[in-house]
């Protein structure tokens, strides 16, 4: 990308106080970056859209061009695996979104943080986890990178003292999820972060559930935030990604390790993410206040035990959520009362507008009982231990109606009685 | 269902092979039959293709039509090869009545080709009734409405033309794209034919170009189905993908570009620069209670106006901006900004354009989902350096 053609929309450092309705118009709205940020604003024929540009490799017209392509490091494309003119546009935004300096996009959300994870560590480091984490990240820490001397510590999620007992001269990573899957746990970024830097170790959040929307974790001084951007970020159920976004200084050799491994995303793929982050802003109004009132409705049925949602007073994060958060999600976990595994399995088979399916933050709402569908070959021990009872099941909720979402609920709960 | 959750799952059925939650994009032309003569639900994709079904199953729902009645939604590779198709209906000797606010592109196919089969065309201001009933005959088979129109946003009152033109036994359509189903359901009023640009709002990304057309009769649905088939106009798997992508998002984004767009037509009806607004959301707009009564809670997000300025000045003005990008076509979340004299209107004869009110120095916009102070303060840098 000539350097002439790249957009100043989106600063590295927005006013996020600024950025709700009603703000003064020293920087653009969430709304005007989702839609510009990262774009050229006059692109290729002219055309309002970025093309998808499908090329594997890259001409040069002569051979002084690829002397010069090297010897001035010029930022011009070369081959498929290093990057894709759509992808830069993408990664872009994302940044401006994320408030960040840099985004390094992968085919994944997994992709993203095993490519952080190659890039940052070597054999005989360690990393500490908060414990509620995705299931597939825990795992690949445990049974892969353990396989190249890496070792993992996890603590209690919520205990900083345990976190910070943890690391020793070898720890070189914090790593947590906020909100967390499928408890909707908080944590205090800057307390997190300020570990981080007093024991001179970086910190990764994973803020899939949340989205540079809800939360901006690198205005707390947090080093690295990954999105599954499979999630809110594309938004329509139909594309898979994953983005690590932070400082150029600290993810320039992350992005080059991604050029060697290669888990890139696809031309095709990148578009429609670039196409669902246009709408982000709405999208993410509708998902707060769906998870919203879908939890507070939730939290008042007489078959439900107890709702796990950041938005409702009692939550013990709300106080956390409240200060760092500006809404809280479309997703919403809740314990059916008095229900075994099958009685659950009901209220989850009984939804008519819900879809069951792993997976959130798409349009059409999900739901899922964590027991069957992420944790069905562990061990009733290890289930209590990651706190996922056999009466949970969670919620995606999507931008459908409320009322509409609200009644599918109430219908299925009480068929299951 | 409420509008937002049909548009979401109608014609989105998960797929029954693997579960797919999001409907796979069928690109196959043919398909394969278990016998000679025994027809499966499709054949060939110019006659028929589950993506295209699908979008065009979503579409009807959310107009008010649905498959299982005999009516349906048809899709079209652009909205002028759906209006065309409507206008094939017709014969040599009959005629078209159609209003005087209308986009550029129907204009010219009723004036340029329709004219070469014998039909004859006549426009009048529909957004008095009176003028509609004066100007009908009995060879009048088809009246063809736009609201809000293009680009002057005048309002006609559907419901009460379509009284008019059935009285007199002619078939009545609309180009429903400013209002989309989340304001207008034309079907709903009387109407028989209802008529989109998809490449617009039902898409919303400047991204696809479509058309469509939806019906509720069974007849009528069969005959326009007859000449679609038959001159092959058809949109492509992918571009119905991704409308039906853009229909889950279409009330979000039209509710929100209308919030904006109202706003901005209050800014502009106060500029010292600007010296006439045409939106039907402002109280003194003519059509103003008409749009109250036929559209649901906004007014859309297309506006125009005119600024104290001749042609050149205007043509500076609309490339003076810098978040309205200066483009035709409009509906997507990047607002646009043109002149209809020199662009969306130029196919208009020059003294049609004086007859009926597009003047040199009117300004048309699409106003997109970007923040609407970022928009306002475009406008203002834009009008005060013109």
């Amino acid at each position: 990308m000539p350097a002439d053609t790249t957009p100043s929309l989106g600063s590295s450092s927005p006013d996020r106080t600024a950025a709700s309705r009603g703000r003064s118009t020293a920087s653009p709205g969430p709304s005007t970056i989702a839609v510009h940020a990262g774009e050229a604003r006059q692109k290729f024929a002219d055309s309002i859209t970025d093309p998808i540009i499908c090329a594997s490799t890259y001409t040069f017209t002569n051979t002084q061009s690829i002397i010069d392509f090297i010897e001035q490091e010029q930022p011009r494309e070369e081959y498929g695996r290093y990057g894709n003119p759509g992808e830069k546009v993408v990664e872009r935004k994302l940044a401006a979104l994320e408030g960040g300096e840099m985004a390094v996009l992968y085919s994944s959300g997994m992709a993203a943080i095993v490519g952080l994870l190659m890039a940052k560590l070597n054999q005989g480091d360690e990393i500490v986890f908060f414990d509620e984490c995705y299931h597939r990240s825990r795992e690949f820490c445990l049974k892969h990178l353990s396989r190249f001397g890496v070792v993992t510590h996890q603590v209690r999620t919520g205990d900083y003292d345990a976190m910070e007992a943890a690391i020793g001269p070898k720890t070189r990573m914090l790593v947590s999820e906020s909100p967390t899957n499928p408890h909707l746990s908080c944590i205090d970024l800057e307390r997190f972060a300020d570990i981080g830097k007093r024991r001179n170790v970086e910190t990764l959040i994973d803020a899939t559930l949340a989205t540079p929307y809800n939360l901006r974790p690198l205005e707390h001084g947090i080093d690295y935030v990954l999105h599954s951007a499979t999630k809110y970020l594309g938004g329509h159920n139909d594309l898979l990604a994953g983005v690590i976004i932070g400082s150029k200084e600290k993810l320039d050799a992350v992005m080059k390790l991604r050029g060697i491994l290669g888990a890139i995303n696809s031309p095709h793929n990148i578009y429609l993410l670039e196409r669902g982050l246009k709408t982000f802003e709405l999208r993410m109004d509708r998902h707060n206040a769906n998870g919203l009132a879908v939890a507070e409705f939730l939290a008042s049925h007489p078959a439900v035990e107890k709702v796990y949602y950041p938005g409702l007073s009692d939550h013990p994060y709300h106080e956390v959520a409240r200060a760092t958060m500006r809404g809280y999600g479309g997703l919403v976990t809740f314990l059916v009362k008095d229900a075994d595994w099958r009685q659950t399995a009901n209220v989850v088979d009984g939804t008519e507008i819900f879809r069951i399916a792993p997976s959130l933050g798409g349009v059409e709402s999900l739901i899922e009982q964590p027991l069957v569908m992420s944790y069905y070959k562990q061990t009733p021990e290890d289930r209590k231990r990651f706190g996922i009872p056999d009466n949970m099941i969670r919620l995606a909720c999507g931008i459908e109606n409320s009322e509409d979402l609200i009644a599918d609920l109430d219908r299925a709960l009480e068929a299951a009685r | 269902m409420k509008f937002r959750t049909r548009a979401i799952h109608v014609g989105s059925e998960p797929d029954p092979l693997t579960g797919a939650v999001v409907p796979p994009i069928h690109f196959a032309s043919t398909f394969v039959q278990k016998g000679a003569g025994e027809w499966g639900a499709y054949d060939y994709s110019r006659s028929g293709n589950p993506t295209r079904r699908n979008f065009e199953t979503t579409l009807a729902d959310l107009e008010g039509a649905s498959f299982e009645q005999g009516g349906g939604a048809l899709a079209f590779a652009s909205g002028m090869a759906a209006i065309h198709c409507v206008t094939m209906l017709l014969s040599a000797g009959d005629e078209i009545v159609a209003g005087s606010d209308i986009y550029g592109g129907a204009y010219r196919l009723l004036h340029k080709i329709c004219n070469r089969s014998g039909i004859a065309v006549k426009l009048v201001d529909t957004t008095d009734p009176a003028k509609l009933e004066a100007a009908l005959t009995d060879r009048t088979k088809l009246v063809w409405l736009e609201s809000p129109g293009n680009p002057l946003l005048s309002i006609t009152d559907l419901a009460a033309c379509a009284e008019i033109a059935h009285a007199r036994g002619a078939l009545v359509g609309t180009d429903s794209t400013f209002a989309t189903p989340v304001l207008t359901r034309p079907l709903e009023l009387g109407l028989d034919i209802v008529m989109h640009s998809s490449t617009k709002y039902l898409g919303g990304h400047s991204d696809v170009l479509g058309g469509a057309l939806v019906v509720k009769q069974k007849e009528l649905f069969d005959r326009l189905y007859f000449v679609q088939n038959a001159t092959g106009a058809v949109q492509g798997p992918m571009e119905c993908f991704l409308l039906s992508r853009g229909l889950k998002t279409l009330e979000l984004r039209v509710r929100e570009h209308c919030r904006i767009a109202q706003e901005i037509a209050e800014f502009l009806a106060v500029h010292p620069r600007v010296t006439k607004v045409n939106y039907p959301g402002l109280p003194r707009h003519p059509g103003h209670e008409v749009a109250r009564r036929q559209m649901d809670g906004g007014f859309g997000a297309m506006i125009s106006f005119e600024a104290d300025g001749d042609l050149a000045r205007t043509k500076r003005l609309v490339a003076s901006t810098k978040l309205f990008a200066l483009a035709v076509s409009l509906g997507a979340v990047e607002s646009l900004i043109e002149q209809p004299a020199t662009m969306s209107h130029a196919s208009y004869d020059p003294a049609d354009r004086k007859k009926h009110g597009i003047s040199d120095s009117l300004v048309r916009l699409s106003v997109g989902l970007e923040d609407v102070d970022d928009l306002k303060e475009d406008l203002d840098q834009a009008l005060r350096s013109a």
